[in-house]
Order: C-alpha cells, then sequence, then structure tokens
C-alpha cells in the first residue's frame, strides 16, 4: 500500500508541475496577478508530494518491503538501517527522487526568501523551475519508476553496492545534489530575466546568495566524493579525472566563473549578457553531469546500470531545456546593453580574464570527457583520456588565473595603475616567490612543479594579507578590533575561499611532490619502512560483520622506536553480492596520511599489501571545506541578513 | 545576433555527438586477438582431472570458448543462454573455468546445468592471461583454423546470440 501511495504521490506531483510550469509563466506575460498567484501554493505543493513519496520509499526500505523492485534490487535484511535508508540513494530511480526532492526543496526556500522580488520574477522563476521539475517527474514515471513492484517478491533483497556502504556515501550524494540542483536557482533567475527583458543589477543581486549557497553545497559534495574515492577504493588515489568526477567538476568550473562575473553585474552593471549565459551554462552542465553518469555512453569506474530508454529521455529532455534556454538567450542577449565601460587594466578586466580561464579550463574537461566518445562516434576508434591530458592542460590554464586571484581583489574597479599595484604587492611576491624557491630545498627535493605550487599558494596568502592590510588601514575606528568587524562578511569570505584555495595548492603540490607508496608481500612479522614510518604487520584475523566476513590486519606504526599508532586495514567480502571490498586503514594527521590497504592473500599467508605515506592530504579537502565556510561567510553577510529581516518585518 | 546564436550551435554539436553516443557501447574494446590464432594451451579438466585439454583437440571445428566461474555474478546471466544453445547442438561451448575452486565449480554447474562438453580449469589465470581476459565471462568464437574470430565481453544475451555468434558461427562452418 504505501509504494502505491508514493507511486500515486509522484502522478499528482507531476500534475501540480504541469500547472505550476505553465500558468505562472502565462500570468507573467499576460499581466494577469491571480494566475502568477498559483506559483507558491503550487511550488509548495509539489514540494509536499514528493515529500510524501520520498518518505513512501524510505518506509519501504525501512521495513524491508521487498515486493518492490527497487528495493529488492538495493538492500537487504541484513543491511544495517542506516545503509537501508541511504540505499535510496543508491541506485538509478532513487537517486532520480532525490534529485526531484532536492529541486523542490530549492523551490520552497525560494517562495520562502523571495518576498522582495517583483511578482512577475518570482511567478517567472518558480515557473522555470517547475517545467524542469516536470521533466524529472515525467522522466520517473515512465522510465525509472522507484515503486514499480516485484510480484512475486523476493524473499530477501540483493543488497546494496558494498562500494556504497559507507558512511561518507550517506551525506555525499544529497551534498553533490543540493549544488547540481541548487544551479536549477541562478538558472530560473536568468531565464526570468531572459523573459521579463529586465537584466538589471537587482537581478544579479538576488542570484548571488542562490548561486552562492549551491556552489558551496558542490564544492563540500566533491570534496567528499574525493575523500570518499581516496579511503574506499583502496589504492590511495583522491582524483582520477573519471567521467564521473568531471561531470561534477565541470559545474563547479562554471559556478565558480558565475560567482565570479555576478560579483561584477551586482556591482558595477557589466558583464550582463556574459552571466546570464554562465548561469544557463552551470546548469546545463549539471544536466548535462546527470545525462552522462545515468546514460552509460562514457565508461566510468562508477558503473551505473544503463538502459538506452533512459539515455535517450534524458538527451531529449537536456535538448529541450538547455536548447531551449540558449535559443531564448540568442533572441534576447542582443538587446541587453552592456555595462559600464572599464580599462584593460582593472578589476573587472581581471575578474573577466579569470573568467575566460575558468570557462577554457571548463571546456578542457568537457572535450577530455567527451573524446573518446566523439572518436567513437566518428568510427575513428576506441581511445581513453586519462591523467596525463588533465594534468597538461589544467596546469597552464589555473597558473594564470591564481595569479590574477591574487592580483583582481587589489585592484580597483573601472581602472587600475598597474605600477602602483606592482609596488603595492612587491612584498607580496618577493616572500612568496623566495619562499616558494627555497622551501623545496629545505623540504629535501627541488622540482619546477613543487615551486610553482608553493609560489600560487604563498601569492594567494601573500596578497590577502596586503589587500586585508590595505583595507583595514584606510577604515576609520579607534581599536584595531572595531576596524576589522566594520569590514563586510562578504570580504571576509571571498579572502577565505581564496584562502581555501591557497590551502588545496598546497595539499596536491605536496602529495604530489612527497608521496611514498609501496606495494609489498608482507609476512606476519614483517616490516617494511616508508617516509621515515615502520610498519609492522603483527596478525591477520577473520571478522563477522552484519551482511560480510571479513579478514583483518593489525599493523603496527612506529618511528624512530616510538609508537605512532596501530592500524586495521580490512578486506571485506560482502556474502550477497559476492564483492571483495578493500577497507584501508588511515591514520590522519595535519601534515600527513599513513595509509595501510590489504592487497590480496598470497601462498604462505602472506599478503600483497600497499602501504603509502601522503603528506599533507587531508589540506586537499581541508581547502575545499574552507571555501566553502568562506562561501557561507559571504551570505552572512549584513546586506542579505538585513533583506531577510525586512521580510520577516513584512510578513508579520 | 550571430554570436549569440554560438553557444546553441555548440550545444548543437555536442547534443548530435551523444545521440550517436547512445547508439554506440562503449565497453565494446576490439580486442587485438581478432584474427588471429587462438593461444595454445593445455589445461587439466574439471571432471577428468588426469586428462588435459587443448585448442588443437579442435581443429577443423567452428567453436567456442567461454570464461566463467563459479563467482561470477554475470556468468548466472548467461548461463540459461549457454543452456539454450548447448541443447540446440548448433555450436559446441568449450569452458575454462577461471581462477575458481574446483568444488564450488562442481557444485555450480550440478546446480545450474552443465552446458559444456568439456570444462578446462585454468586456476591460477594464466591462460586468461594469454588470451586478454579481463574480466569473466568472455567468449570467443573460434573457427576451423583455429583463429579467433570474435570475442563477446561480458554476458552473452539473446540479442548477441542471435546477431552475432549465431550467424557468424554458421557463415564459418560453411567455409
Amino acid at each position: 500500500m504505501i509504494p502505491e501511495i508514493g507511486h500515486f504521490a509522484l502522478i499528482l506531483a507531476l500534475c501540480v508541475a504541469t500547472i505550476q510550469g505553465t500558468l505562472p509563466l502565462l500570468g507573467a506575460a499576460s499581466g494577469n496577478a491571480s494566475l502568477m498567484a498559483v506559483a507558491k501554493p503550487a511550488a509548495r505543493g509539489q514540494f509536499l508530494l514528493v515529500l510524501i513519496a520520498f518518505c513512501c520509499l524510505g518506509a519501504a526500505f525501512a521495513v524491508n518491503d521487498f515486493s518492490v523492485l527497487y528495493v529488492a534490487a538495493n538492500a537487504n535484511s541484513k543491511l544495517p538501517l542506516h545503509y537501508r535508508l541511504a540505499a535510496i540513494w543508491g541506485a538509478h530511480e532513487g537517486s532520480l527522487l532525490l534529485w526531484t526532492f532536492i529541486l523542490c526543496l530549492w523551490m520552497v526556500a525560494v517562495t520562502l526568501f523571495s518576498r522582495h522580488l517583483p511578482e512577475a520574477m518570482r511567478a517567472r522563476i518558480l515557473g522555470v523551475m517547475g517545467l524542469v521539475s516536470f521533466g524529472f517527474l515525467l522522466f520517473m514515471l515512465t522510465v525509472s519508476n522507484p515503486f514499480l513492484r516485484l510480484i512475486p517478491a523476493a524473499p530477501d533483497g540483493r543488497d546494496l553496492n558494498p562500494l556504497l556502504q559507507d558512511p561518507g556515501m550517506v551525506i555525499h550524494p544529497p551534498m553533490l545534489y543540493m549544488g547540481y540542483v541548487g544551479f536549477s536557482v541562478a538558472f530560473a533567475f536568468a531565464i526570468a530575466a531572459l523573459l521579463g527583458g529586465n537584466l538589471d543589477a537587482a537581478w544579479a543581486r538576488w542570484s548571488r546568495p542562490w548561486t552562492t549557497v549551491a556552489w558551496c553545497f558542490l564544492t563540500v559534495g566533491i570534496a567528499m566524493g574525493s575523500g570518499w574515492a581516496y579511503y574506499e577504493l583502496g589504492w590511495g588515489g583522491w582524483w582520477f579525472w573519471d567521467p564521473v568526477e568531471n561531470a561534477s567538476f565541470m559545474p563547479w568550473l562554471a559556478g565558480t566563473a558565475l560567482i565570479h562575473s555576478l560579483a561584477v553585474t551586482d556591482k558595477r552593471g557589466g558583464f550582463k549578457v556574459w552571466t546570464v549565459l554562465l548561469a544557463i551554462l552551470a546548469f546545463s552542465l549539471s544536466l548535462l553531469g546527470t545525462f552522462l553518469v545515468r546514460s552509460g555512453v562514457l565508461t566510468s569506474v562508477h558503473a551505473f546500470a544503463t538502459d538506452p530508454k533512459r539515455g535517450l529521455f534524458i538527451l531529449a529532455f537536456l535538448a529541450v531545456v538547455i536548447g531551449g534556454s540558449l535559443l531564448l538567450y540568442a533572441w534576447r542577449a542582443p538587446r541587453v546593453g552592456l555595462g559600464g565601460g572599464f580599462d584593460p587594466v582593472s578589476r573587472e578586466s581581471m575578474l573577466l580574464a579569470n573568467n575566460v580561464l575558468l570557462v577554457v579550463a571548463m571546456g578542457s574537461v568537457l572535450l577530455g570527457t567527451l573524446y573518446p566518445l566523439f572518436l567513437d562516434a566518428l568510427g575513428l576508434g576506441k581511445i581513453s583520456v586519462g591523467p596525463p591530458y588533465f594534468d597538461t592542460v589544467f596546469v597552464p590554464l589555473m597558473t594564470p588565473a591564481i595569479f590574477l586571484m591574487g592580483l583582481g581583489p587589489i585592484a580597483q574597479w573601472k581602472k587600475a595603475d598597474l605600477p602602483a599595484l606592482a609596488v603595492r604587492l612587491r612584498w607580496a611576491f618577493g616572500v612568496s616567490f623566495g619562499t616558494a624557491v627555497l622551501l623545496p630545498f629545505v623540504l629535501g627535493k627541488w622540482t619546477p612543479l613543487l615551486s610553482l605550487g608553493l609560489l600560487l599558494a604563498l601569492w594567494v596568502v601573500t596578497t590577502a594579507v596586503v589587500n586585508v592590510r590595505e583595507r583595514v588601514t584606510h577604515l576609520t575606528g579607534d581599536s584595531l578590533m572595531t576596524k576589522l568587524a566594520a569590514v563586510p562578511r562578504a570580504y571576509w569570505g571571498m579572502q577565505l575561499a581564496h584562502c581555501g584555495i591557497a590551502v588545496l595548492i598546497v595539499g596536491v603540490t605536496m602529495v604530489k611532490g612527497f608521496e611514498v607508496e609501496q606495494d609489498v608481500r608482507m609476512n606476519i612479522g614483517d616490516t617494511t619502512t616508508i617516509g621515515g614510518y615502520t610498519f609492522k604487520f603483527d596478525s591477520i584475523q577473520d571478522l563477522m560483520g552484519p551482511n560480510y566476513t571479513a579478514a583483518r590486519g593489525t599493523f603496527h606504526v612506529t618511528k624512530n622506536g616510538g609508537d605512532v599508532t596501530t592500524l586495521y586495514p580490512e578486506k571485506r567480502f560482502y556474502m550477497v553480492q559476492n564483492q571483495t571490498m578493500t577497507e584501508a586503514a588511515i591514520d590522519s594527521g595535519l601534515v600527513r596520511d599513513l595509509y595501510v590497504s590489504l592487497g590480496e592473500p598470497l601462498q604462505g599467508g602472506a599478503w600483497s599489501v600497499r602501504l603509502y605515506h601522503k603528506p599533507f592530504i587531508d589540506w586537499i579537502w581541508g581547502g575545499c571545506l574552507i571555501m566553502a565556510i568562506g562561501g557561507v561567510l559571504a551570505i552572512s553577510d549584513r546586506r542579505y541578513r538585513l533583506g531577510w529581516r525586512r521580510e520577516q518585518a513584512a510578513a508579520a | 545576433m550571430k554570436r549569440f546564436l554560438l553557444p546553441l550551435a555548440v550545444f548543437a554539436v555536442v547534443v548530435g555527438f551523444l545521440a550517436v553516443g547512445l547508439t554506440l557501447n562503449p565497453r565494446e574494446v576490439p580486442s587485438p586477438l581478432v584474427g588471429k590464432a587462438a593461444p595454445d594451451f593445455s589445461l587439466p579438466q574439471l571432471y577428468e582431472t588426469e586428462k588435459t585439454f587443448s585448442p588443437k583437440d579442435m581443429a577443423g571445428k567452428v567453436w567456442l570458448l567461454n570464461f566463467w566461474a563459479s563467482w561470477c555474478n554475470g556468468c548466472k546471466d548467461e548461463h540459461p543462454v549457454l543452456m539454450q544453445m548447448a541443447k540446440s547442438g548448433e555450436v559446441p561451448i568449450y569452458g575454462v573455468d577461471y581462477k575458481d575452486q574446483r568444488g564450488e565449480a562442481l557444485t555450480w554447474l550440478q546446480q545450474w546445468g552443465n552446458p559444456y562438453p568439456l570444462v578446462a580449469v585454468d586456476e591460477s589465470g594464466r591462460v586468461g592471461i594469454n588470451y586478454g581476459v579481463y574480466g569473466v565471462p568472455e567468449t570467443y568464437v573460434i573457427d576451423k583454423q583455429g583463429i579467433i574470430r570474435y570475442k563477446q565481453i561480458g554476458p552473452i544475451d539473446q540479442d548477441v546470440l542471435h546477431k552475432k555468434i549465431l550467424p557468424l558461427v554458421k557463415e564459418l562452418q560453411t567455409q
């Protein structure tokens, strides 16, 4: 009964989405207030219906209802409850339900925080989001229904993919989707502005917090995915340039460009057309990512079940949504006036250059991701594009972008004075250059890339320090504290996010430069030393988990005779899925990770063992987290809080 | 106007390629072994352990060499198709039990049925390496001269059976 309620709720949601996607847009076009007023209740109603569907699927998992095909395929009575609930988004159908649910969540958020918007604008935004949601609901109900029954019911389920039975995987997809789908708000704002023909600074001001929130979620989501790959796949890598990873990285690059372009549109009224295009691009790439992941046109380590009908549906949907938006853009954008002019050396020009670099980077990731498909489609053979291509393309693109990242916030709007900039930044450059050249020698190894990485990271931090210092000295105030407090949070947020990039660069540089990895054959009692740490293989014992059996090794780690830690890597065998999984054991630290994973058992009781010493690797994810915190700080800025307070006052 | 249409044009090209991409299978990797002689081996048999099997024994016949294992999920999926082929007698399927335990392999065949006239045992996976096996099941169509004519990666389904394997086998048998 419960699955049928969920199914029915989805059908009703589709009906509501149809209304939400048509009447408000018609109302906005004809100036009919009562039609426009439909948007808000429709969005909230749709949210409730999808919430019901979501809870119904959750309930089916909770009570082990194996008469539901999706539950039978992705859970098992022995699977612990928290993983059974996470299994809601463990495969295709449920992921789409999560996607739609999060879209509804964003729609409700728009209805709550949009009192200051003109009625027509809000109606258009919710209308566009309603159309997107219509597409996804239709997709679910036609070819990806999570509520299909399995008759007769399976005696037990086939269990969740063991790779996904991990705490990181419980929260990674919702985070990522919050980011992906969050860009739909900026997209809807842009389309609404194109439809209404009022692309002004106000539109950019409204879009900014939404875009930043989505970007924060996406940043955290990607970082979590990378962290998951690091400890769950057991080979110590943190980024593989896999199509599925690229699918999440491309919207991030476009979204990052969008955040910066929105700042220019908001503050200076410039880049309007470009900003609109980026807003369309960011969401289009989210949709494209969904297509790439779900259609199976590309091979990936993330093996998802594929079905040609599904691929065709998403492609058609993609063509309608993105093609339609770009057509609208081509039609309306030429009428949008240009913003204020600016000099070749100014903050605008630097932001523009940065934007172009980010978009080119995004384009090269897209090209690398789709290149195998292009060649295959043209009958030119099968190839795969791997890390060498991406690394080669990325470093030269990101180097100038990060150099400009230090320069941009210091340069004046409209017209900056280059010699004066050089004088203001001479210390920052001197310190970072000197340190970057010398530090690797102190660390024991010099390579050009090591120096370059450190230079970029130090440049970002030192320019930020110079910038903050200048900003504070120009303020009037009695003490340093009052001066610091007078600086808006948006500014701190920006600086923090930029420093997050610096932290990330340090992590990447140090890991690439100094990581030590060793594949060794170890017997009980053997020792191996890497990076100054001695790993002793003490014992191996058998364990029984809820739905798996495991061999657990005990490794005692010492350094210079002193105890460091004991690590327990596992080799798990999941009975239902007949799969072997490697659970790496990691001792994390601020400046290094020690990583042990069990390979295959060898003859004579020995094991092949992977040992890694990864300096500064946690800085990679730490940097992402700092970026996201920077974003949160930026949206907690006074101007937005004031806006909300005014709204609440108006509501009361 | 023209430059504003550029994004749409780029997008149209991408959609075109994606549409073609949907009809292709990215996992279908051409094997360098197709068109070459099947690598020779001599492996012990599963049932009569003192006897061995070699591809040379099959000279003059068109036959299928199927790598499988009792631990392999995909083999379970393709098994009914193999049984159906075995029953029809159109082409003999010789099995190679790949990196498996003898007892479990025997139980598996007893439980689900045995489509193979003969099963060879590749316990170490050495022969699999020579054949470029990177996952089971994989199936090779080998002609009368002992040359590999086709390689199926992953389970054989009805589609592959009727559109690729059986027509090819018939063509090779008439040669």
